[in-house]
């Protein structure tokens, strides 16, 4: 089946029941998406699909014909890290650094959602998400960084 | 290279006592610096060499320069995620007088690097950082005197700048053209010309972590996403319960499965192989729905864990017995306190990868103890050490004994049952938390007494647990080795001496107290798997004082703050303790909001490593029992800082984890089995609950010896948390964790 993944078409020969996590992870050899839990539990393989954030080690590829994918990996690069990911690496918002991609999936989704996310809005976002090492204050800031930085480009752009 | 040079080198780093003159005595300070557990003892009229340098003095064992002016660094000790490799790499920078930059930095690896142990304890900065730091220095010195000969000029007018040596006429000797073959393959000097902490341009900094931008960008990081050529994907099947032994398995569909290379079976260990991941998956699931198994383990009532631990056979230890004869105290306390055994929970499950070829064996893994790991796993396999290779490879967060060496073992066995493939084995969710060794429970019994001026004039302290370390150790550590058709023992459990100590850590009270007894009753038998989890009985023991501290303050009628600082007299302690309270504007606000409650915690981590006091709100629900944190703020003093962002990156994690140990977390079991097997039967911390506010101050100590910051606020943080639900609710919490529902029903609302 073809998949279209950051913006490219990939055809690949799995079963339709594969989870999305297994396809990225196997087939494509990208790695930011975690197997941490395969239940759903713990946000680290999450993904957007059409933009929207959604656990990969659940949603089986059938599912997934038209759709865009979209993993940290189409997001930036190490040599042009996107927003998000510059505001985590200037916060130094990592420790273990394993769920991490799947949280700036997430906060990726809600701050082009809704730029003007409040504090609030943005630790219900991340409910789904476990972070173990307790990075949890890094991440919150990085995030707000990241708010800030996107809506003075915003604001640039338009002015 | 003659032998009269090498004597030559070796007079440079003897006679480095006089160089040492002109340099500040924090230098000194910083050389002598030891790791109290783990010295042997030092022969007979020459000091121990700092550092993990007494147990791998050769320089270039730690450093290694080429012709071409490469500078390598190797360390025994692993990245975990705390930071380590940046903090070293600054190290050796800012010592060797070279650009951050150039140094490249290798990890734990049998092949290549010291055998330092297990990256554990908080003991990478004082056994590693300390042996980097006095090996650069060393290193620095031989290149200043190398280049002094070739210039025919006094060492002493000799500068180091940017991986070169400059002569006093400007002539300049990089690095790479100075060293020859056998330069640096000489024996560590006890001094070092460590540099002046006040001329340091990089070893007090905060230094990006040089780890972090490859995790954040997908870069393969982490053993899980290593992909050697031919790799294939293992799956093992573990029994249901502790020691459930395979009675049989029709696995004749299981082969038959897309993309199943072999099903392997070795008496109980059951593992499929596979062409790809999520047909491994598969295989896995119908090779668990096809498997018999003979279960008999049985497990004690987690309703009563504490009557279950004090009716077990003990080894009793005696940790303290001081008796002073003075007034004894008139007011009696006494109190117990326990916890559950406690799950790492690492977020990313154990995996490693393995290949067999050609009679060897190189297994890439996350073990905190690349030589400890091997050596249980060349036992195992029945192979020389020297045929097996372990290779560092980052994986999600550890604290502490989790399922890493056990994945590395699974590895090993299935890399032999397909010779030549990469076998890249991944637990799943459910096996790493019904498998991995927990924290053991505890139960700690605390009596004290109050002399008529309001100070501690008796203190009695009883700790029972199981050991806190079953790491490998002898092959029957190793989780499979245990389960094979000739099976390996699992070797008996010993206590971890003191000082470290292991569930009796930290148990000795840091107070002034005339009177004080100590006794651990150490528990041989092993019901539940136990281990090591981040800061040992450390976490419990600070815990029960600290919260026990508050309960005899109230009883003095003083102030907690106070009442800890009229039991000090260590000035680090006072300072760390007053830094924290006046962050925290302890006196300035003692009354917290109505619902809100205020608590303070305090330790020295094992009583010899890095100081840390915390100082939290809490507010607490009426309606449903639930505690938040809703700020913290902390001091630690963790010795000669050298990048403080990591420090309190490490203090932040330490006191986010401690609430969720404290508030949380469980492990459950029926009579036969584990039943906290996900996330959701084992709930742990979330974003709802996270404070809004939290500040680490970092005491910085110019020139004193690394402390280690690594598990330094895990007790505090557990205590200032249960000292200010007692402020909050006026009722005190002394059984972990302080749930919901217990605070529900205390409160009854």
């Amino acid at each position: 089946m073809k998949l279209s993944i950051n913006g490219s078409q990939h055809g690949v020969d799995v079963d339709p029941r594969t989870p999305l996590l297994y396809v990225l992870r196997g087939e494509l050899k990208l790695n930011a998406a975690k197997f941490g839990c395969g239940l759903g539990q713990c946000g680290a393989c999450t993904v957007l699909i059409d933009g929207e954030p959604v656990f990969s080690c659940v949603t089986p590829v059938a599912l997934l014909a038209g759709k865009q994918i979209t993993t940290l990996e189409g997001l930036g690069t190490p040599e042009r890290p996107a927003p998000i990911q510059r505001a985590f690496i200037e916060a130094q918002a990592a420790q273990c650094g394993y769920c991490i991609p799947g949280i700036m999936m997430r906060a990726h989704a809600l701050l082009e959602k809704n730029p003007h996310a409040s504090a609030a809005d943005i630790r219900a976002f991340l409910e789904p998400h476990l972070c173990r090492c307790g990075t949890h204050m890094r991440i919150l800031r990085a995030i707000h960084r990241a708010q800030a930085e996107m809506m003075s480009a915003n604001a640039g752009g338009s002015g | 290279m003659s032998a009269a040079s090498v004597i030559s080198r070796r007079a440079v780093l003897a006679g480095s006592g006089a160089l040492i003159l002109s340099f500040s005595s924090a230098g000194r300070l910083l050389a002598q610096n030891d790791a109290p557990s783990q010295a042997a003892p030092p022969p007979a009229a020459s000091p121990p060499l700092p550092g993990s340098l007494k147990k791998t003095p050769y320089l270039d064992s730690w450093i290694r320069i080429d012709a071409d002016g490469a500078i390598t660094v190797f360390t025994g000790k692993a990245e975990l995620g705390q930071g380590i490799k940046t903090a070293l790499m600054q190290i050796a920078a800012e010592q060797l007088d070279v650009a951050f930059d150039r140094i490249k930095l290798i990890t734990a690896d049998t092949a290549l690097t010291p055998n330092e142990g297990y990256t554990a304890g908080s003991h990478s900065m004082q056994d590693s950082g300390t042996a980097i730091m006095n090996a650069a220095a060393q290193v620095r010195q031989l290149l200043v005197a190398e280049a002094a000969m070739r210039a025919g000029m006094p060492p002493a007018q000799m500068k180091t700048q940017d991986a070169a040596v400059i002569a006093p006429d400007d002539r300049r000797f990089g690095y790479g053209e100075l060293v020859s073959a056998q330069l640096l393959h000489v024996t560590a000097g006890v001094i070092s010309p460590l540099k002046d902490p006040g001329r340091f341009k990089v070893m007090n900094r905060r230094i990006p972590r040089v780890d972090i931008p490859a995790k954040l960008t997908g870069n393969a990081a982490f053993v899980q996403d290593l992909r050697p050529d031919g790799m294939v994907h293992a799956r093992v099947v573990r029994p249901p319960s502790y020691g459930a032994q395979l009675v049989g398995v029709d696995d004749g569909a299981v082969r038959k499965m897309p993309g199943v290379l072999q099903v392997v079976r070795d008496g109980s260990f059951l593992a499929v192989i596979a062409q790809r991941e999520f047909e491994a998956i598969e295989a896995m699931r119908a090779l668990a729905a096809a498997a018999r198994w003979n279960e008999t383990a049985k497990l004690p009532n987690s309703a009563s864990l504490g009557a279950f631990l004090t009716s077990l056979p003990a080894q009793d230890i005696a940790v303290l017995d001081r008796q002073q004869a003075v007034a004894h105290g008139t007011k009696a306390l006494s109190a117990s306190y326990s916890r559950p055994y406690l799950a790492h929970g690492s977020i990313g499950p154990s995996c490693a990868v393995a290949q067999f070829e050609n009679g060897t064996l190189t297994i890439w893994t996350h073990t905190q103890g690349v030589y400890p790991d091997r050596a249980a796993i060349a036992e195992m396999m029945g192979m020389p050490s020297d045929k097996v290779r372990c290779i560092h490879r980052e994986g999600a967060g550890c604290y502490g004994h989790n399922g890493a060496d056990d994945a590395a073992a699974d590895a090993a066995l299935l890399a032999r049952a397909m010779p030549g493939r990469p076998v890249r084995v991944q637990w799943t969710r459910e096996q790493e938390h019904a498998w991995e060794p927990y924290g053991p429970a505890m139960l700690i019994k605390l009596n004290a007494a109050l002399d008529d001026g309001g100070r501690i004039a008796d203190w009695d302290n009883e700790i029972w647990s199981n050991t806190h370390s079953t790491r490998p150790g002898p092959a029957g550590s190793l989780l499979a080795a245990r389960y094979l058709d000739k099976p390996f023992q699992e070797p008996p459990p010993k206590p971890i001496p003191m000082p470290e100590g292991g569930g009796d850590r930290n148990s000795i009270p840091i107070y002034t107290i005339p009177s004080a007894k100590v006794v651990y009753h150490f528990l041989p038998t092993m019901p539940v798997r136990v281990s090591a989890l981040r800061a040992l009985g450390g976490f419990m023991n600070v815990f029960a004082i600290e919260s026990f501290m508050d309960e005899l303050a109230a009883a003095a009628g003083a102030d907690p703050v106070e009442f800890r600082l009229k039991h000090l007299d260590d000035a680090r302690a006072r300072e760390v303790i007053t830094t924290a309270a006046e962050r925290f504007g302890w006196a300035n606000k003692p009354r917290a909001a109505p619902g809100s409650g205020r608590g303070f915690g305090f330790a020295r981590y094992k009583n010899l490593a890095a100081y840390c006091a915390v100082a939290c709100e809490i507010e607490v629900d009426r309606d449903s029992g639930r505690a938040r944190m809703r700020r913290a703020v902390a001091a630690v003093d963790s010795g000669q800082v050298v990048n403080s962002d990591g420090i309190a990156n490490q203090i932040e994690g330490a006191i986010l984890q401690s609430l969720s140990w404290t508030l949380y977390e469980s492990v459950t079991f029926n009579e036969r089995r584990i039943t906290s097997v996900d996330w959701s039967s084992y709930p742990i911390l979330r974003f709802s609950a996270v404070p809004d506010e939290m500040e680490i101050h970092v005491i910085d100590r110019p020139g004193m010896p690394f402390l280690g910051s690594g598990e330094a606020g895990q007790g505090p943080a557990a205590a200032a948390v249960a000292n200010a639900v007692a402020n909050a609710t006026g009722h005190r919490f002394r059984d972990l964790p302080i749930s919901a529902a217990s605070i529900k029903a205390a409160i009854g609302v």
